[in-house]
């Protein structure tokens, strides 16, 4: 299905992450965050360049992994993303959220 | 001569050994295969031995009844692969020049890797089943328990086999009803991720699943530790879920030796170009299974279809060929659901499981992503397939190495 956000129509999927990473940019994410009540800091992107980084080497994301990125920790991780960090972060991000085989 | 190494004697390992001898001129080739183990276990019957379904001798069998006498099999322990240097060295000082190494090492679990998690209450009231020893340790729990709260626990993807937890929950409903035992218990599933199912049309087709056998579900669970005292597992926001019994898969990795030898990522996964599956780091070494970094489900069917492909391109890589056949990530599992029926699931890197019939379009007979009793029969005939046509690499009838898109409902 299709949204328009920050004055651009994206695909998105039934629970609004984006299907197309390409069509991503930081006013969306500004956007997307704001719908998630989150306000962006340069924390939360630093956060946001490293999800994209692993999205891109299709490595699979857990909070563990964010925990042992050296970006930050994860007590910090739930306080830049309450309420299933990894679900709201991958979302802002662009990229889909960590998902099983079904 | 040249020598040709595969390392690891389980599904992947076993299936190599058995394509490539057939392939390679043995002329020229010499074909090695290094386990420290000497039993090869079925492991897809792990899941049944804690409900006593299947007992130890279904699943264990002799790994050098497996392997073409042709090929030597050597029983030892691997220190390290030194792969700028073309050699394995062995904990016993021997080292193993090859022209050509597979790794085909697996995973395993790590529950070290969680604070508590293989504590006091390792083997008496947390339990994995994915291994021999913690199936077993489980069924004998299983058979004398009074009952209380059961969770059934996810730590962190990837895990090999992701159904079989789901599998569990639903196996453990049937398993109690049956023994009228069942308004004893209390079943939790806890996953770190945002459901039970994950993928639009799973969701849309089994989310009754849990509903119908009274199964409680926490979603975005990411355990921190676990408190042996309480029994209670903890996660980072600090949602606390009690336990009389806890089933748990732990955090699951790659061969310590892939760390021993500067091969893995942080998960000790050998970085692996997901269509070749050649090493990105070494091209004479390539990977296959549960070994690698590639976002394909961990499991048996995976290994099996990547054999076929891996075949075809180190015959590619020894003729000096581009390594053109390409692995799409098919992967196609049986779901038991309890009650003697089963789901089918067939899909690929690009397409999620989807409703239709297998493997003939509009005959089946098998139903795709619907419960039924003749997915349960090829569930349990699966065993004699495993032992009989696929560690000896023989394709399946009928089930092609490419995920085919006939026959299946995408819209």
């Amino acid at each position: 299905m299709e949204k328009t956000i920050a004055q651009k129509t994206i695909s998105v999927n039934e629970e609004g992450y984006l299907t197309n990473f390409s069509e991503w940019n930081k006013e969306i994410a500004e956007a997307l965050a704001i719908e998630n009540s989150i306000t962006l800091t340069p924390r939360h992107w630093q956060v946001i360049d490293y999800i994209q980084s692993e999205f891109k080497k299709e490595a699979p994301l857990s909070i563990r992994k964010i925990g042992k990125s050296g970006v930050i920790d994860i007590k910090e991780f739930y306080a830049l993303f309450p309420a299933g960090p990894l679900k709201t972060a991958t979302k802002i991000a662009g990229v889909p959220k960590p998902a099983s085989c079904i | 001569m040249k020598r040709l190494i595969i390392l690891g004697a389980g599904t992947a390992g076993t299936m190599m050994a058995n394509h490539l001898h057939h392939k390679l001129n043995k002329k020229d080739w010499t074909i090695y295969i290094i386990d420290e183990k000497e039993e090869h276990h079925y492991q897809p019957g792990y899941l049944f031995l804690p409900f006593s379904i299947y007992k130890p001798s279904d699943i264990i069998k002799s790994i050098k009844d497996f392997i073409p006498s042709s090929v030597n099999l050597i029983k030892g322990k691997i220190d390290r692969i030194v792969a700028k240097d073309n050699y394995v060295q062995m904990v016993e000082g021997n080292k193993y020049l090859y022209d050509i190494l597979i790794i085909a090492t697996g995973s395993r679990i790590a529950p070290e890797e969680t604070q508590g998690m293989n504590g006091k209450l390792w083997h008496k009231s947390i339990f994995d089943f994915y291994t021999f020893e913690g199936a077993l340790a489980l069924r004998n729990k299983l058979l004398n328990w009074e009952g209380g709260h059961l969770v059934i626990h996810i730590t962190e993807m990837p895990i090999k086999c992701p159904v079989a937890p789901l599998e569990f929950a639903f196996l453990a409903d049937a398993y109690f009803k049956n023994r009228k035992r069942r308004d004893k218990v209390n079943i939790t599933y806890v996953t770190p991720l945002s459901g039970a199912f994950t993928k639009p049309k799973s969701t849309k087709a089994l989310d009754y699943l849990l509903k119908e056998k009274n199964i409680a579900l926490v979603t975005d669970f990411a355990i921190a530790e676990i408190n042996n005292d309480n029994k209670t597992i903890i996660d980072y926001s600090g949602k606390e879920i009690a336990f009389d019994l806890l089933v748990t898969i732990p955090t699951n990795k790659g061969d310590d030796l892939m760390e021993r030898s500067g091969l893995g990522d942080e998960l000790n996964y050998v970085p692996t170009h997901k269509e070749t599956l050649q090493s990105k780091d070494f091209a004479n070494v390539f990977v296959i299974g549960d070994a690698t970094n590639i976002p394909a489900s961990k499991a048996g069917s995976v290994a099996h279809f990547e054999a076929e492909i891996l075949t075809e391109n180190i015959m590619h890589f020894i003729n000096k060929e581009a390594l053109s056949a390409s692995f799409d990530g098919h992967a196609n599992c049986f779901i038991e659901t309890g009650n003697g029926k089963a789901l089918l699931i067939d899909f690929n890197y690009t397409h999620e499981p989807v409703d239709g019939l297998f493997p003939f379009p509009g005959i089946g007979p098998l139903p795709l992503l619907k419960e039924s009793k003749m997915n349960h029969w090829g569930k349990l005939a699966f065993r004699w397939i495993y032992w009989n046509v696929l560690l000896k690499g023989i394709a399946i009838p009928f089930v092609g190495t490419k995920m085919k898109t006939a026959g299946k409902n995408f819209n």
